[in-house]
């Protein structure tokens, strides 16, 4: 089971996570990304490639299927406009080998961060604004994964 | 050769659209290229351009290197590097 959705609206990870759970499998790995709320954001926005997104989701999940034994998969993006504490995004994996469920999922967020077409503006209380910057070492952490 | 150009994030507020229809001139071969010819549109282009090292790119919906060859392109898209997750 791959399952790979972009949306604006929110998930719910509970839900999620017991649909992988009833697989049945053994263990289940899951990563949930929040909207952090310090100094002073307000607002989150999110802006995608919509041709692109899923495709480029779909085949990071295609690959840790190939190389991970992996019962399931659940990867959801959101875009548009998010506040503190709202969730970004679910990484989830089920297995029947713990280490293939943890190091899956960890190396699906770290691909989701840099090869996943989405760019984050960030607003603020006091009006200012920007692009989010992409970090080298979010380049590094998913170039374990090559 | 019409081409879809997609613009995102910071780049697309700087050139001021979304998205954009052009048919460049024969010798604009790769997209390092099209970038060069893309900034003489107008101030916003020239300004959202200005660094190519900063630019990302896909073709067709695909991520490529900016020395990558424009040959039978339908859409390329320009962007800042991804922060998704």
């Amino acid at each position: 089971m791959i399952e790979v959705r972009v949306q604006e609206a929110p998930f719910d990870a509970g839900v999620e996570l017991d649909r992988l759970q009833r697989l049945g499998v053994g263990g289940v790995a899951s990563f949930i990304g929040v909207v952090r709320g310090d100094g002073g954001l307000t607002e989150m926005f999110l802006e995608h490639h919509p041709g692109m997104t899923r495709k480029a989701m779909q085949a990071m999940a295609d690959e840790a299927a190939a190389r991970w034994p992996l019962a399931g998969i659940i990867l959801i993006h959101r875009h548009g406009r998010l506040v503190p504490g709202d969730p970004i995004v679910l990484v989830a994996t089920a297995s029947s080998h713990r280490a293939a469920a943890l190091e899956s999922c960890a190396a699906l967020i770290d691909l989701l961060k840099t090869e996943a077409p989405f760019w984050k503006r960030e607003s603020f209380a006091d009006g200012r604004h920007h692009w989010v910057d992409a970090k080298a070492e979010d380049d590094l952490a998913a170039a374990r994964w090559h | 050769m019409a081409l879809d150009i997609l613009y995102f994030a910071w780049v697309r507020e700087g050139v001021g659209a979304p998205s954009e229809q052009v048919d460049p001139p024969a010798g604009v071969e790769d997209v390092a290229g099209l970038i060069a010819w893309l900034a003489t549109l107008s101030a916003g282009h020239a300004a959202a351009l200005a660094e190519p090292a900063r630019l990302r790119a896909a073709i067709d919906q695909k991520f490529v290197s900016l020395d990558a060859k424009l040959a039978g392109a339908r859409e390329v898209a320009l962007f800042p590097p991804v922060t998704g997750g």
